[in-house]
């Protein structure tokens, strides 16, 4: 469900309308999300890093086999850390990963298990850019290093699956997030800041060199 | 041997939970001069605004708190044995009580130590100096960053890239540009010179301990430290690479005699989360 809204949380970045997005997502919502938009994200997250993805592309595990739904649902590039205090987990620290590094297993990934967003920081590449438009996905890109101030916005771990053989960083979590800050940078429809930004970066490098 | 060990936790917290002055103002800086309502400005004040509740809350600064990277000098006399195994327990120590992320994986195993130890882990450098005082300097470096350094070995046609400052500088923005946002710009560049791969990549990462205001005392890399500074901000990329006038805060050269047949260059970029500390002892 995405509402057109201004930002009406404690701290958010001035200077652009946010839109509120709360999860799952559907095809419909994702379409209207484009490159450019200021989300502020609430709903169940799951975090996702080099270790999940690469037994997701290569072990194939059924969905009815993994605890959480993945369908709609956006999957964070992030290792977090994660303190254990009287029985219960809190997210101490919590900022995105780089997301390329799992370019070559997304796009199966998303096609896949039905994710509609992808969160991280960086970008990602053209076999992902597609994937997203063939599917209905984008990517948010969360601000990279603002682990505590992300922290912050994880209201709950809901869940955890995979911690004994994957560890505390990589991981599957499921976290409850509310106003969880994002820049759309790559939509459903093809388009990606990130090539735009590559785009003029070299322009200006051959000037350069 | 005990206070001293005490004295590198604290010196953990401190480096993983703020910024050193310089890097500080530097980002402040980058926050006035991007435009209004850009997401250069939007990411900037984000950054800052995490930078002020980490340190408030004594939390670390980024989940990745990195691989732990020390340079040493020690007056003669004093057992560097000793001190490493100093060091391991207050890594362990600092891992469990700041917290920091373990983050050494076994090679072999692919089991994470849990404790932030290993094999080559904490990476250590160690320098014996005339001087009385033991320093202690270390930096958290964050493997986004890491992951986007390079070694050139020049000539190199692709670049046009001759052996020479120029041929150099020609490596440094060619860097830069391949990293785009993926290591977390604005980005303080170190940069190592010399005969051999693995001296100048510690050469490097030795030129990021410089505070961002230090002036090089050769003149020639001071005009080009400036001269590289000014050109990677003309590329565009931006903060978190989502375009704007900030993609690096400070540029950082340093050189070794090399070998007639080698001219090694090795760029280290540092996230704009550039932990780094001191403890002298």
């Amino acid at each position: 469900m995405v509402k057109e809204k201004l930002s009406a949380i404690s701290y958010q970045p001035s200077g652009k309308k946010t839109k509120i997005i709360n999860l799952p997502l559907t095809k419909k919502d994702v379409l209207k999300l484009k490159v450019g938009d200021v989300v502020a994200i609430n709903g169940l997250i799951v975090t996702g890093r080099d270790r999940v993805h690469k037994f997701l592309f290569n072990e194939k595990p059924l969905r009815k086999n993994i605890p959480f739904a993945l369908d709609g649902a956006v999957m964070y590039h992030c290792g977090p850390i994660v303190k254990k205090a009287d029985g219960e987990y809190k997210v101490m620290a919590a900022g995105p990963t780089t997301s390329m590094r799992v370019e070559m297993y997304e796009p199966k990934v998303i096609s896949g298990y039905g994710l509609r967003g992808i969160m991280g920081k960086g970008g990602m590449g053209e076999r992902t850019l597609k994937a997203m438009k063939a599917n209905g996905c984008v990517y948010f890109h969360a601000i990279g290093g603002a682990a505590a101030y992300l922290a912050e916005r994880i209201t709950k771990v809901a869940g955890v699956w995979k911690l004994e053989e994957f560890g505390m960083t990589e991981a599957m979590w499921l976290l409850e997030v509310k106003n969880f800050p994002a820049i759309v940078t790559m939509d459903a429809h093809g388009k990606s800041l990130h090539k735009e930004i590559e785009k003029v970066s070299l322009f200006n490098l051959k000037k350069l060199i | 041997m005990l206070k001293l060990r005490d004295g590198i936790v604290e010196l953990y917290r401190k480096v993983a939970t703020s910024l050193p002055p310089d890097v500080e103002a530097a980002l402040k800086a980058a926050y006035v001069a991007e435009k209004k309502g850009s997401n250069a400005k939007q990411a900037l004040e984000v950054i800052l605004e995490n930078i002020r509740l980490a340190r408030e809350t004594a939390r670390p600064i980024c989940q990745d708190t990195g691989v732990p990277l020390f340079f040493i000098k020690t007056p003669a006399g004093l057992s560097q044995l000793e001190l490493e195994n100093t060091i391991m327990d207050a890594t362990r120590i600092a891992t469990e009580k700041i917290p920091l992320r373990p983050n050494a994986v076994d090679i072999l195993t692919d089991k994470n130590s849990g404790d932030n130890t290993g094999i080559g882990f904490p990476v250590i450098y160690f320098k014996e100096t005339l001087s009385n005082t033991l320093t202690i300097d270390l930096m958290l470096k964050g493997s986004g960053c890491e992951n986007m350094g390079q070694t050139y070995k020049l000539p190199m046609e692709e670049l046009k890239a001759d052996r020479d400052l120029d041929g150099v500088r020609k490596c440094v923005l060619d860097t830069v540009y391949k990293a785009q946002g993926k290591g977390c710009p604005p980005y303080t560049l170190g940069i190592g010179i010399g005969a051999s791969k693995d001296q100048v990549t510690r050469l490097a990462k030795e030129q990021l301990m410089r505070r961002l205001t230090d002036v090089n005392e050769a003149g020639v890399l001071l005009k080009l430290e400036k001269r590289l500074l000014k050109e990677i901000n003309e590329l565009g990329i931006g903060p978190l690479g989502l375009g704007g006038k900030t993609t690096a805060l400070g540029v950082k050269i340093g050189v070794n005699h090399r070998h007639p047949a080698s001219y090694f260059v090795d760029v280290s970029l540092s996230c704009w989360a550039d932990r780094r500390g001191r403890l002298i002892w």
